[in-house]
This record gives C-alpha cells, structure tokens and sequence, in this order.
C-alpha cells in the first residue's frame, strides 16, 4: 500500500512524509564525504572523491569542488550529474545579478535561489527531487564569511563546521568535538584533513582521493578562492601525518 | 518634449565627509506657467538613499515610484537594502531598458545616499539616456552653467554638513542673481547614515541682480 506514495513527489504518506526527498537523502548519504569550516579569516571546503576505478583518468577536474562566482564556492556530495544542473543554475543567477546591480550577490541570497529551485521539485509534479546536497562557503560585505549547508527539500541553513554525504554523522561529531571558535584558516585545514581521515575507508590519504579548496582574504584585504592543486594537498597532509606511504603504492 | 522644459527644473547634489546634500526646486511648470510653488522632486528609495527627479510630467513620477517600489521590495525580501551604487546601477539598467522602447521615459535623476555599510557617502548622475557618473557634485538643467563653476572652486571631500549648506546656498544665490527663472525655492534633504533628514532652507532671502 505504501508503494501509493512513494512513486509521486508531490505526495504526502498518511504519516505526513514525502518518500521522495527521503530517498533522495539516503542517495547522499551513499556519496564521497564533503566537510565544510568556518574559520576566523576564511572558510575550508574538503571532500573525498570515490575512485571507482585505476584506469580512470584522474586530476582531469574538480568532481566535488565548484566555482559559484568571484566570491563563493561550493561542495557537491550526491549525484554529479544533478549538481551540474544547479551549478549552472546558480552561476547564471549570480551573474544576473552582477549585471543588474554591479555587485556581487550576497551569499544567502545565492543559497536561497538555488533552494527555491529544490523545493519546487518537492511540490511540483511528475519529476523527481534533485539528489544533492551542497556546502556552500562565500563572503559578502555584510556578513563577512559565512558557511551554508543545503538539501533535496530545499531547507538551508548556516554553520560553523558541517558536513554531507557518507558517515556525515561521524563527521558532524568529530567536528563538534574540535570546532574552536576563532580558528585560524590554517587550524582549520589541519581539522579538515584529520576528519576526512577518520570518515573514510582509507587511513592513509592521498590527493587523488580529496578535494581541498579555501576562500580567504588577502593582506590587501581582497577576498580569493583557491581549488587546491596535487601537490598542496599532498603537503598539507604530510604536514599532518596522514599522507599515505610512497613505498606502499609501489606494490 | 521641449528641452527648456526639464532644464529649467534645478536639481543639485553635494556629497562631504560622512553626507550626501540634496536640493531640488520647487516649482512644478507647465510652459510659461507654474502651477505649484511646492512641488516635491524628491523620493526615498531607502533608509540610506535618495533620488532626485526632473523631466517630462507624468514620466517622473511614475519612473521614481517604480523605483522606489522595487527598492523596497527588495529590502523587504532580503532584510537589507541595496547600497546606493547597487541603486544607481540599477536604475541605469531600467533606463537603459526604456530608452529602447516604443515610448522611453524621459527622466534625469540624482541619487544620493551614504553606503549602509562603509559609511562612505556618494552621489550618481544619471540622465534619459541611461548615462550614469559617480560624481561629488553635481547639478542638472540649467542649473550646471552656473553651480559647477562654483562647486569646483569651493567644493572639497571632507566638508562638514554646515559647509556643505553654505556652498548649496552659494549656489542657490548665484542662481537666484542670474538664472532667469523663478524656481520658487528648494527642498534641501541631507542623506547621513543615520538617515535622511530635512534641511530648513530660507528660500524667502533676496537676492540682488549684479
């Protein structure tokens, strides 16, 4: 009988549910791990990318890290291919409104027209809900950094340290635990890397296996936002001890 | 659509220190007649911002309320306002948009305002053919022949607000002793970050023909 409501969207179950926004958060929780940190002088986006395969082409790009415009950048955990979509989507809206007001768009106000577009797919039929959830991390004059988490229902909400995706839970505590407010971006990195570690299979990381990408303020106090190369994630985790062994890949 | 007609409209603005000053005239005309002696050329688009108006009747109103309105939905749907120059912007798109229309509005706007959150004030310039200048003075109409010349004699940066009515009264005099038009005085409102506050202004002072 409950098959009734799962097929529709649009539907609530006789217990008020929409079986279809929770699906589609169970499909996240299945993706690679994505955390985000606000810290005092910037905000860290860190996610783990799944290698499914040795012959697939890796470092050809960000699979889990965008560019929302010159101030904002987001985490994806969920289906890339949906993603695509409102990352699109996003990027036309906060160009829309550079043109109109030649001033870049406020962060929330860029979080909120993409959960607008979430949310019209939890009410209006026939289609299914997009199966992402992002980690939003900008800054704007008004409120300096901020950190936004999204999801399929289309809620949002701001944080100082989140996460999405596999064993979010796990991560969420782990991030509980060693948030210091007034962090430095630097602290942060370190907490970022020592979290993926403990959430994924793997204890020892490598750079194929995440993303890493900051936004922060020059001296000047120019605001930048940076997709780590290779190399710096390779350093920032031998800096941490966690980077996995040179000889072991040997065999 | 007569040139002489909005030209002989006189809107003035001064930005200093930490104000923007904002006068506009008060009398509404209609060819060689005026018919109002306390016309209000000016609309508040926000707790920080100020738009004066001249050109065609009719066109202005209906243009700055447009404005206005859309200023205020804004605030209303983003618990903020739009900065001054996030205004001005805008209202030159929307200009730009009706000047490639079957029937553009013919309007010539200041924008005055103190940035909510630098504090620093600003003033734009904008004309009905979407032009738009960040300027610390400026004046439109008839009004330019004879204020900039003294702006930029007097004018500086960091003028108090009683330095700034002093060089708007300068410049009303000098429009009273030369300008062949009776404005019938002006409205004078200062944009600080505080708000914006109505300036008393004696328009009842003679003054004498060189």
């Amino acid at each position: 009988m409950s098959r009734r409501y799962d097929s529709r969207t649009t539907i609530f179950s006789p217990e008020g549910r929409l079986y279809q926004v929770e699906y589609a958060l169970e499909a996240i929780s299945h993706a690679g791990t994505a955390i985000g940190i606000l810290a005092k002088d910037g905000i860290v986006l860190a996610a783990e990318r799944k290698v499914t395969s040795k012959l697939l082409e890796q470092d050809t790009s960000a699979e889990k890290l965008y560019i929302l415009n010159d101030n904002m950048i987001c985490a994806v955990a969920g289906m890339t291919a949906d993603a695509n979509i409102l990352i699109n989507y996003a990027r036309q809206a906060a160009q829309r409104y550079l043109l109109t007001y030649n001033e870049d768009i406020p962060c929330e106000q860029l979080v909120r027209r993409l959960c607008d577009l979430k949310q019209g797919y939890t009410q209006h039929g026939g289609l299914r809900p997009f199966g992402v959830s992002f980690i939003y991390a900008g800054w704007d004059p008004q409120r300096q950094f901020q950190l936004y988490l999204s999801n399929p229902s289309g809620n949002y909400g701001g944080w100082k340290a989140t996460s999405a995706g596999a064993n979010n839970a796990s991560a969420q505590s782990l991030l509980k635990q060693d948030y210091k407010e007034d962090c430095t971006l630097k602290e942060a990195c370190g907490m970022a890397v020592k979290v993926l570690s403990k959430t994924m299979d793997s204890t020892k990381l490598s750079s194929e296996k995440i993303e890493f990408a900051t936004v922060g303020q020059t001296k000047d106090g120019k605001i930048y936002h940076r997709l780590w190369s290779a190399d710096e994630i390779t350093a920032l985790l031998k800096e941490h001890d966690l980077a996995k062994d040179e000889n072991a890949e040997d065999k | 659509m007569y040139a002489d007609h909005s030209f002989r409209e006189i809107l003035l603005g001064i930005t200093g220190k930490d104000f923007t000053l904002m006068a506009a005239s008060k009398a509404a005309m209609r060819g060689a007649t005026i018919l109002k002696a306390s016309d209000d050329k000016t609309r508040q688009l926000n707790k920080h911002t100020l738009m004066l108006y001249s050109g065609e009747a009719g066109d202005t109103v209906q243009f700055a309320e447009y404005i206005q309105a859309n200023a205020q939905l804004y605030s209303m749907r983003n618990d903020s306002d739009l900065s001054p120059s996030a205004l001005a912007h805008f209202v030159r798109g929307e200009l730009a948009i009706s000047l490639r229309s079957r029937k553009p509005y013919n309007v010539n706007l200041l924008l005055g305002g103190v940035d909510p959150i630098t504090h620093k004030p600003s003033l734009y310039w904008l004309d009905y053919l979407a032009s738009l200048a960040s300027l610390p003075y400026a004046a439109h109409g008839y009004a330019q022949y004879y204020c900039l010349s003294i702006l930029d004699k007097h004018h500086h940066p960091d003028i108090t607000l009683g330095q700034g009515i002093k060089l708007l009264t300068m410049c009303i005099d000098e429009l009273k002793r030369r300008l062949p038009v009776d404005f019938k005085g002006m409205t004078v409102k200062a944009v600080t970050k505080d708000g914006i506050v109505d300036i008393e202004f004696d328009d009842d002072k003679v003054v004498k023909s060189a």
